[in-house]
Order: C-alpha cells, then sequence, then structure tokens
C-alpha cells in the first residue's frame, strides 16, 4: 500500500475554477434571439414568428412569477413557509420552456420549476403547500400535464424516459420534458436516463438549467466540457441556448419538443443561465461565490432585456408595464392571504394515501393513532 | 481539557483531530468543503487540509462511496458525508453490495475503513427526503456497523473511533440536536465505540433509545418522576452489533422494556430487540416489550411531523400500558 507524502500539495484539478460563470461570447455556439441590451437577433438555425401580444405575455409572465418568488421568499423569512427554493434569475428560462409545450405535453420538474409550474396552469396556492410543509404539493400531475416535484436530484429524468416511452407505444403526438440543473448531470440515474432515451428514441427533451452551481459546487466539478456537448456522446443533438433570453428558450424547446413528437427522439437543451440567490432560504451563497459574478449577470437580467425591447419596438407602452405591475402586486396579496390562511392537514392524513388499498394492519395503527389523540381531548 | 460544544462543533472537532492523527483520511461529500458542509459540520477543514483531504465531489451519491471503494482499497480512509438521510439511497448500491461485502468477499484481505456520515431523523421542518430514518436498512446489512450518537461527547469520540476502525461505520447523526451543548473532557479515554450505556438509573421501566430519541426518552423519564415512577434510560448508541448486556441486567431487574425510535415502528430496530429481549428476559418479564416509532408511513409534510415523531408523552404513554400488564 502507498503512503501518503508527509505533506500534500494541494492541487486543484479544476483549472480556472474560481473564474466568474459569465456567458459564451456571443457568436459562439449559444442561441440568442434576443441581446441582453435588448435587439432582435437572428439566427440561422432558430427563427421566431411572434406577435406583439405574444411578446407582452411572455413578458407578464416573467414579471409575475418574479413576484410570486419574491413573496414566497419573504414569506419564508416570515416564519409561513419552512424553506423556499428560489427561481429568481431563471425566469426566461422556465418560462420560455413551459410555454413552449403543448397541452397534451408532460413536464418532470425539480423542485425549482415554478415558472414552468405557471406556464402549465398549476395553482402557485398549490406550490406553496409543498414549501409550507402541507403536503407534498397539491397539484394533479396528469391534469395539469405537469408531474410533481422531485427532490432527490435526478430521478425524474427516467421517469420523463419511461413516461415518453409510454407516449411511443400509445401512437401519440406528444412530447415530454424532462427538467434537471448542472449537478444533476452527474447522477448515475440522469446518464442512464439519456442512454435509454436515445436507445428508444423516446420523445423526450432533456432541459438543463445550467445556474452554475449545485448548492456550493460550482459547473467545473460537474463537467470538464460544455454540458450540451455531453449530449453527442449519447447519440442525439445537444444545443446551448442563452438561458436568459426567452425568445430563443422558446424557439429552442419548441423545436425540440417537436422532433420528438416527429420520432426524432430526444434532444438536450442546455439553457444557460444564473441563480441570482441562493439555492434556498437556508443558503448562504456569499460563502462561496464572488459579488462581482452577480452583479456582471444583473447586466444579463431575462426581464429587463424583454422589457426593453417591448419599449423600444413600440409592442408595449408604460400604461401596459404598469397594468402587469398592478397584476403582479395582486397576485402576490393573493398568495399570501392563501398561503397564510391555509389550513394544516388533518392529522389522519398520513395515513389515509399510502396505499391504494389500505391494509388492515396501517388500518389498525390509524385507529390506535386517533383514539390516542382523543385521550387527550380537554387537555390540548 | 473541557470545552463546551455542540455536537455539530464536536464532530467537527473530531474531525479535525482524526485527520491529524492519521494523513490517510479523506472526507468527501457535497459542499463540505468551500461551504463546510450544509450544517457546517466540516466548516474550516478544506482551508486547513486542502483539497484533496477535503473533496467537494461532483453531485453523485454512487460516486461518493463507489469512489471510496477505491480509495479505501488503496489504502486510504475515507470519510462520506450524505447530506440528508432521504439522499442516500443512490448509494445504497455501493454501500450494500460492495463496501459491506468487501471484506467477506476477500477472505479478509481487503478492509472497508470507510466511515459513512448521515444526519439522521426528523423535527427540523424540512420538505421530503430531510427527516428519514433509514437505520434498519443498514443495520440488516452483514457487514456494516451501524453507530447512532446523541451528544457531544460520543460526537467528538465516536467519530474518531469510527474513522480509526478497521470495519465500515455507518455514522448517524441526530441533526435536530446539532446545536445541543455539553462539556467534552477532550483528554479524557474514551467509552468503547460498540457499547450501551446506562444514561439514567431507574427501577420500574427500561426504557431504550438512541440517536436523537435518547434526550426524549430522558424527558419522560423526569416527568415520570415526578408521578413517582422509576425509569432507566439506556443509550444504546450503535446499534449495530447491539451492546445488550446493559439491557438484560436492567430488564431482569425492571421486568419492563419499552423501545424508542423514529423510523417507522414494524420491523425497525424495535422488533429486533424485543425479539432479543424476550429470548433473554422472559422469565422476567412483567409485561412484552413495547415499541415506540414512527407510522408505517412515509414521513409526513413538516406540518404533521409533531404528530409522527416519539415524544414524552408517547413515550410515557408506552410506560402506563407496560405497566398496565
Amino acid at each position: 500500500m502507498t503512503a501518503l507524502p508527509e505533506t500534500i500539495e494541494v492541487v486543484d484539478p479544476v483549472p480556472g475554477a474560481a473564474a466568474p460563470h459569465l456567458p459564451p461570447e456571443r457568436g459562439s455556439d449559444t442561441v440568442q434571439l434576443l441581446t441582453p441590451e435588448g435587439d432582435r437577433v437572428e439566427h440561422p438555425d432558430y427563427s421566431l414568428d411572434i406577435t406583439d401580444e405574444e411578446l407582452r405575455a411572455l413578458y407578464r409572465d416573467l414579471v409575475l412569477v418574479r413576484r410570486w418568488d419574491a413573496e414566497a421568499t419573504a414569506l419564508q423569512r416570515q416564519g409561513e413557509l419552512g424553506i423556499w427554493a428560489s427561481l429568481l434569475g431563471q425566469e426566461a428560462a422556465q418560462i420560455g420552456a413551459g410555454r413552449a409545450m403543448a397541452e397534451g405535453d408532460m413536464a418532470f420538474p425539480t423542485y425549482r420549476e415554478h415558472g414552468v409550474a405557471w406556464a402549465r396552469g398549476v395553482d402557485p396556492l398549490h406550490v406553496m403547500s409543498l414549501f409550507r410543509g402541507v403536503d407534498n404539493g397539491g397539484w394533479d400531475p396528469v391534469a395539469t400535464g405537469f408531474s410533481l416535484y422531485t427532490i432527490v436530484i435526478g430521478s425524474q429524468c427516467l421517469h420523463a424516459t419511461g413516461y415518453a416511452m409510454g407516449v411511443q407505444r400509445d401512437g401519440a403526438e406528444q412530447a415530454v420534458l424532462a427538467f434537471l440543473g448542472d449537478g444533476a448531470t452527474s447522477q448515475g440515474e440522469v446518464n442512464e436516463a439519456m442512454i435509454w432515451a436515445a436507445s428508444f428514441s423516446a420523445p423526450v427533451v432533456f432541459f438543463c438549467q445550467n445556474n452554475q452551481y449545485a448548492i456550493s459546487v460550482p459547473l467545473e466539478r460537474q463537467s470538464r466540457v460544455p454540458l450540451y456537448q455531453r449530449a453527442a456522446g449519447f447519440g442525439f443533438p445537444g444545443v446551448r441556448v442563452d438561458g436568459n433570453d426567452v425568445l430563443a428558450v422558446l424557439a429552442v424547446t419548441r423545436a425540440a419538443l417537436q422532433a420528438a413528437r416527429e420520432g426524432q427522439g430526444p434532444t438536450f437543451i442546455e439553457a444557460f443561465t444564473y441563480r441570482m440567490g441562493a439555492h434556498t432560504t437556508s443558503d448562504d451563497p456569499t460563502r462561496y461565490r464572488l459579488a462581482g459574478e452577480l452583479e456582471e449577470w444583473k447586466l444579463r437580467d431575462p426581464i429587463a432585456r424583454l422589457k426593453a425591447h417591448l419599449s423600444r419596438s413600440g409592442a408595449a407602452d408604460a400604461q401596459f408595464f404598469d397594468a402587469v405591475e398592478a397584476e403582479a402586486d395582486e397576485l402576490a396579496v393573493g398568495i399570501r392571504r392563501g398561503t397564510v390562511e391555509m389550513p394544516d392537514p388533518a392529522p389522519t392524513e398520513m395515513f389515509d394515501h399510502v396505499y391504494a388499498e389500505q391494509t388492515p394492519h396501517l388500518a389498525a395503527q390509524r385507529d390506535e393513532f386517533v383514539a390516542y389523540r382523543a385521550s387527550f381531548e380537554g387537555e390540548r | 481539557m473541557t470545552e463546551t460544544l455542540t455536537i455539530g462543533k464536536a464532530l467537527n472537532l473530531g474531525l479535525r483531530r482524526a485527520m491529524e492523527d492519521d494523513a490517510k483520511v479523506v472526507l468527501m461529500g457535497e459542499d463540505i468543503g468551500r461551504l463546510g458542509g450544509v450544517f457546517r459540520i466540516t466548516d474550516g477543514l478544506q482551508k486547513d487540509f486542502g483539497e484533496a483531504r477535503v473533496v467537494d465531489t461532483p453531485l453523485a451519491e454512487a460516486g461518493i462511496l463507489g469512489t471510496a471503494v477505491g480509495l479505501a482499497m488503496r489504502g486510504y480512509r475515507p470519510v462520506c458525508e450524505i447530506q440528508f438521510d432521504g439522499f442516500v439511497f443512490p448509494a445504497y448500491n455501493q454501500i450494500v453490495t460492495q463496501v459491506a461485502k468487501m471484506h467477506a468477499r476477500s477472505k479478509g484481505r481487503v478492509a472497508m475503513p470507510i466511515v459513512i456520515r448521515i444526519p439522521m431523523g426528523g423535527g427540523i421542518g424540512a420538505v421530503e427526503h430531510h427527516s428519514e430514518s433509514p437505520e434498519a436498512y443498514f443495520a440488516h446489512t452483514a457487514g456494516l456497523k451501524v453507530v447512532a450518537v446523541s451528544n457531544p461527547v460520543d460526537a467528538y469520540w465516536g467519530i474518531q473511533q469510527a474513522i480509526a476502525h478497521p470495519d465500515p461505520v455507518v455514522f448517524l447523526e441526530p441533526k435536530r440536536r446539532y446545536w445541543e451543548k455539553a462539556e467534552v473532557d477532550v483528554d479524557a479515554t474514551p467509552d468503547p465505540l460498540f457499547g450501551s450505556r446506562v444514561v439514567r438509573g431507574g427501577d420500574d421501566v427500561t426504557v431504550l433509545a438512541y440517536g436523537p430519541m435518547v434526550k426524549t426518552a430522558l424527558q419522560a423519564a423526569e416527568a415520570a418522576a415526578e408521578e413517582g415512577r422509576s425509569l432507566e434510560v439506556i443509550d444504546l448508541r450503535t446499534v449495530a452489533p447491539l451492546d445488550l448486556d446493559p439491557v438484560v441486567e436492567s430488564v431482569r431487574r425492571t421486568g419492563r422494556c419499552v423501545v424508542v425510535h423514529e423510523a417507522p415502528t414494524s420491523l425497525g430496530l424495535g422488533a429486533e430487540i424485543a425479539a432479543r429481549v424476550t429470548e433473554t428476559c422472559f422469565h422476567s418479564l412483567e409485561a412484552p416489550v413495547l415499541r415506540v416509532g414512527g407510522y408505517d408511513t412515509p414521513y409526513p409534510p413538516s406540518k404533521l411531523e409533531e404528530e409522527y415523531l416519539p415524544d414524552l408523552d408517547r413515550v410515557l404513554d408506552a410506560v402506563d400500558r407496560s405497566m398496565g400488564f
């Protein structure tokens, strides 16, 4: 057995790991249709015909989910939520992807996809109930086309692939959108999902929001090549898109979903973005990243660039922006009220859905639990 | 020298001392380096020991345990942190099929001196997968040793003893008790790692607990004393191997035994303990061994966790039932 040397030299195995996580330069292989300054640009492979009304609708989505997110963070600080995983900075990636989906498509989210939930028509309070500790998500995954949040990193990618295999067997013209983060690409299950998807040419699109950090661990520890290039090794296309450009995300995701529906198999989309907040409200990012990095990314804000474009092109006026702000405030008030007034679950609820067919043992344990609680009546 | 330490700080100092004592100790886990771990148990260690000895790993639990097997074969002593109990399962294959069996497979030629640190249990108001008690899965697997500390003294010494031990040790840390303090004599001679300990003497009922439930059992004993009942509380400290000698001695005196754990009651540690106590103390028992545990449901959303977790009242309820036989 080899002994360890007396003194170990610290060799950073990832040269440049401390470099700011800035987006690739323009003109690189990153799809962009709207610059950070709000200018529309063309891309040879991805075009987007979009009306002013649709542009305004996207802007409204972005503003509303950011307002929801801010309200949720505040509610957590005030003790009304146990924890909150903020999407701040990732609104365009999520709205672009969510709005690219067609009605029969199915999404498999992580735990941060509030913007996609919004786009799928999930009631925000059904998301809030999870973070309040009332349930594990109150929405109907089938009715909404939006699976329940998955907290264990990467597990949902296999579910999405299996669901897509079902779609394939049904002969349906539907596609599946699997959400994951940069950290998840290191998980064995995610790699297995991509192998399965490729082997069976399943109609699934892997939508990776590369927000540069897995809690504190930077991208360089997960991959030494740009993530979208991983797809080639699995045998399907990989595309990198400016994740803060809602138009590019919409165009790229729409095309990938359509290709999947048409039987062309999976695509891996790397939406290059930045988690502007903490990992969750329990996290303190000042311990592991530089403030300057955040400042750089603020210049690439996903909402500001669309607002600039709408103003400059005349597609929206001050009255429109004011109306959206007012609607956002109204939404926040409703979310706050609904959250604060949300009733606690019935204590027996934990016994009620463990099995489709209740077991005699658990039914008896439930009865004992009820009797035990009743023994305190008058005391509590 | 005596210091007042929280369980979290005791673990931190214990890890530091183990790393100073043995240059082959390597810490591996998600966010354990620059961040110092989500519970800050490894705070400052990467700064002082470098990135080769405190490794911020990719986000891949099977990778953490699988590479630990290789590092152990190469003569290192990996100390793996699993961020939360519910995240251990991607690594479960490596733990059960490789870590646990390598020594037997190699006829003793290859040791697996790996420590798997897992913050365990509920009571912190968390979302799904952050509050589980998976000890029975590991205790049921031959080849693994499973320790569940309850206090800063055992945290400080136990982590060092586990690291120095030649077999793989699943080291369960009572996460909701991380901030509890006690005096730790860092020059003392520690108790053996795999031994249970009477932490409160009594005559009427023997109450067994480990990890986060030891405090609950002690609170129950305090409350019972006010009603004139004398509970003997034993901190099992290790759940594989079980050290039941002090338990047998106690139950032969009291004739009654209650086992408390957060994990679901059915097929939990309590079941094994009940069987063994019945076998060894059958003629002394005045009542069947009773179990107080979580219900046989998934760990519930946090609004219901106080209903799910055993508390002082549920321990006393079991004591009442035991006395009623």
